[in-house]
């Protein structure tokens, strides 16, 4: 194994069972310095059939989805169906802090490695179960993917999102609702932590998607019974006022804005417009204390969002990001993935991290710290494990398995 | 009850609005002692605003600051006052863990910067939560969760293709306070073990930045740049939301598998369009997916929300109703089976039911207490934590700098 940092959590070691629902958890406490080690069945888990891929050629040690959400595991297989397979678990559970899993509830109880079992094997093991609805209540067997788990925990979330003349959407691409879960879960096992450390207990700890991303809490509904229908608020502004504008390359996010908050919204930048003589007369004398969108006719808005318009759509993001700092306004670009990989503000942070890829014969650029934390910041230790990539070190060396028990327990199907 | 798991940790909170509160929050609901640090000369946002018990304005009226502050003490100091620094600094003394959600450079500027700090107490945990961070070329931006969600590469990939972004609220407001707490935790573990505090620069930005992370490899190695996908999925159709019985009822349904597909003609009685070879394949139903979303759709159409879902679920079809608000507090089985909203009695609310957190600790589970009313522990803080007499407190209070 690679020589860590000492991290936030290099003492620990994390087994991650999880499926696509909970790889990110496993990933935030390998970036933090435990010793993750991801078991996968025997011959890879699916996720590794999801894109993208590394120059779109579809294979499962190529899978960027996979990469991202694995970074500083280490790999094995083992199949946790067959006997011998839970038998490794076992002895391997008896070494870890933590298990973390996303089976179907239920799934680690019939297998023998509930909690129940596990605290008898590891007093101190904090478990980590990640399921769609949780381990108990009437939903606990209902299915999960991305879009139900938001329709189910986010929903009404969701139906503050535009484009009200059409059904109500999640945000693309890869499920975010398991990000989130990923990340709840290890607040979640970081507290048990905390408490192992002051008593000496482990604890079962269940995180229920659902729950996670459930993110309306009291509102208009516990203190005033009244429920918004989908686009209630536009209806009752009298007039739109943009707040997504396109620009010469693509889109920014601002709004005309009255009162108090004009300091930093409209007066910035209609000094700059002015400036680059882009604001008529009466938009430069305009009277901001008395603007708001209460009080305000439609016309006076589109006069003033015509010639912003033809403002915005003669500079790029960058360039509008640059005058929002050097106006004070706030005004922030709609980034695109390019956008973030030349962000000068990520790059001073040291965001990106280089990590090798020996087998791809490249070095490929990740996200990397969330935190510049002074002492012990995260940092990606290593690259995803490739299928069983750390068997041998494990078994072989770690548990002492011998070299004909391991042709065997592969023969068998079982590593 | 048995001991929570912070019991005898405390934060002197300086936070606000909703990403900081948020994140402490987590603290005091597992049993730390959290000092909300607050000033009725610059109130908590989310104290003035809507909606309010009743529809009467009121700083200890707010649906959501009564959510996202349970279990903390609140005091009222003025910060823009000498002494009330002073007396900040006396709480830090008195900390293990200091907690802001200012734009960056902010607490220097009070002349509460984490040197400051550590002077008064070495092995303080200090968690700095600013937009950008406090350092590089935008670090003093000041802003919201809707204008990180769109820095942050968020809204270029919600809504649909051949629109401008969607709007997708204060996005990152619900990623950053997981970043902050659990980075907190684990260096309040770090210290446990080792004994070093340190200071914890969290930039939201580059929390919420993660949420992309696959996306932002394919940038690094194939050069495409993600865009809006609305609801399609590249491994199910159908896969959306779809229109149900009622008004602005709708239930979101994603079918991948073969064996899901089968159950889900099933469970629609078999109509003869599921046997047209356009929807024969996953690839098939891609191809033609507007027109698989419209005869989906007559079929929820005749169909409340919850038939659908329940009959769905039942064949092993992933289903959900978009519930609304009221929907989820009043008639949600499962959220009504794990408590998940919990009442409470407040002095100004009557009732009332913030969630608990997410997360079920079989052993330690969270205590939720209700949010406190404005200077509500003033008296508490100033005598029972600083230990000052009621001769030191009395000109604090005529000079305003306890309010």
């Amino acid at each position: 194994m690679t020589e860590k940092m000492d991290g936030l959590l290099s003492p620990y070691r994390v087994l991650d069972l999880t499926d696509e629902k909970g790889l990110f958890c496993g990933k935030l406490m390998g970036d933090m310095g435990a010793d993750v080690i991801k078991i996968e069945r025997p011959g890879g888990d699916p996720v590794r059939n999801r894109g993208p891929f590394y120059h779109d050629e579809a294979d499962p040690e190529k899978s960027l989805y996979w990469f991202a959400m694995n970074t500083s595991k280490r790999g094995i297989t083992l199949d946790l169906e067959k006997p011998q397979g839970l038998e490794i678990f076992k002895k391997l559970a008896k070494t870890a802090d933590f298990v973390v899993e996303s089976f179907p509830p239920g799934t680690m109880d019939r297998l023998g490695v509930g909690y129940a079992d596990l605290e008898k094997l590891n007093p101190g093991l904090i478990l980590v179960s990640i399921a769609p609805f949780g381990q108990t209540g009437p939903y606990k067997d209902f299915k999960g993917p991305d879009m139900v788990m938001w329709a189910t925990g986010a929903g009404p979330f969701m139906r503050t999102f535009d484009s009200y003349d059409r059904p109500p959407f999640r945000v693309s691409h890869h499920p975010q609702t398991y990000f989130h879960a990923g990340t709840e879960a290890v607040v979640g096992a970081m507290v048990a932590l905390y408490h192992r450390g002051t008593s000496g207990e482990g604890q079962h700890v269940d995180v229920s998607i659902q729950e996670c991303v459930n993110w309306h809490p009291c509102g208009d509904w516990d203190f005033n019974k009244r429920v918004q229908k989908r686009g209630a608020f536009m209806i009752q502004m009298k007039v739109t006022v943009k707040h997504i504008w396109p620009c010469k390359d693509g889109h920014v996010m601002w709004r005309y804005t009255g009162g108090p908050m004009a300091r930093r919204h409209s007066i910035p930048l209609v000094k700059w417009m002015a400036e680059e003589g882009m604001a008529d007369d009466w938009l430069k004398n305009f009277e901001w204390d008395k603007f708001s969108h209460y009080n305000t006719t439609q016309d006076i808005v589109d006069r003033m969002e015509e010639q912003t318009v033809r403002f915005f759509m003669t500079h790029t993001k960058t360039e509008l990001m640059t005058g929002a700092i050097k106006y004070r306004i706030m005004l922030y670009p709609i980034s695109s993935t390019l956008d973030l990989a030349e962000s000068p503000q990520l790059k001073f942070r040291g965001f990106w991290t280089q990590v090798e890829h020996p087998e791809l014969g490249t070095t490929i650029t990740y996200p990397g710290k969330w935190a510049n934390n002074s002492e012990t910041p995260p940092v990606i230790s290593r690259r995803a494990p490739l299928i069983g990539e750390h068997n041998l070190e494990i078994y072989g060396r770690e548990l002492a398995i011998s070299k004909e028990s391991l042709e065997t327990l592969k023969r068998d199907g079982v590593i | 009850m048995g001991k929570l798991p912070f019991e005898g940790i405390k934060v002197a909170d300086f936070c606000w609005v909703w990403t900081g509160p948020t994140t402490t929050k987590v603290l005091a609901d597992f049993g730390a002692t959290v000092v909300k640090i607050e000033s009725h000369k610059r109130l908590d946002v989310w104290r003035m605003q809507p909606p309010f018990k009743d529809d009467v304005v009121g700083p200890d009226r707010g649906a959501i600051f009564n959510s996202i502050n349970t279990g903390k003490l609140s005091v009222t100091l003025d910060l823009s006052h000498p002494k009330g620094i002073e007396l900040a600094k006396k709480l830090v003394a008195w900390a293990d863990v200091v907690s802001d959600n200012f734009a960056g450079g902010a607490m220097k500027r009070m002349g509460l910067g984490y040197e400051v700090l550590k002077q008064i107490k070495p092995d303080i945990i200090m968690m700095s939560s600013a937009l950008m961070g406090q350092t590089g070329p935008w670090h003093d931006s000041p802003g919201y969760g809707d204008q990180l969600s769109a820095i942050s590469g968020l809204h270029e990939i919600s809504g649909w293709p051949d629109r401008p972004p969607g709007e997708i609220g204060f996005y990152t407001d619900f990623i950053a306070p997981r970043f902050n707490a659990l980075t907190l935790i684990a260096a309040l573990e770090y210290r446990r073990r080792t004994g070093k505090g340190q200071y914890l620069d969290i930039a939201q930005h580059q929390g919420g930045v993660q949420y992309v992370a696959p996306l932002l490899l394919d940038y690094a190695v194939n050069h495409r740049v993600a865009t809006r996908e609305g609801n399609r999925d590249a491994y199910a159709a159908p896969h959306g939301s779809y229109r149900c019985q009622g008004e602005d009822r709708w239930c979101a349904i994603a079918v991948s598998t073969e064996e899901e597909w089968q159950s889900f003609c099933r469970v629609m009685g078999d109509p003869a369009w599921t046997k047209d070879p356009r929807f024969a394949t996953l690839q098939k139903r891609q191809e033609n997916e507007e027109e698989l979303d419209r005869l989906v759709n007559e079929w929820t159409m005749n169909l409340t929300d919850d038939e659908v879902m329940l009959k769905l679920q039942a064949a092993g079809v992933g289903a959900g109703r978009i519930g609304t608000t009221q929907d989820q507090m009043d008639n949600d089985p499962q959220l009504k089976f794990r408590n998940f909203y919990q009442e409470r009695e407040h002095p100004e609310l009557g009732k009332y039911h913030p969630p608990r957190q997410p997360c079920v600790l079989s052993k330690t589970p969270c205590q939720i207490k209700r949010a406190p009313l404005i200077g509500e522990h003033n008296e508490y803080v100033l005598k029972e934590i600083l230990g000052l007499s009621d001769e030191e407190i009395e000109p604090l209070i005529v000079e305003e700098v306890i309010q």
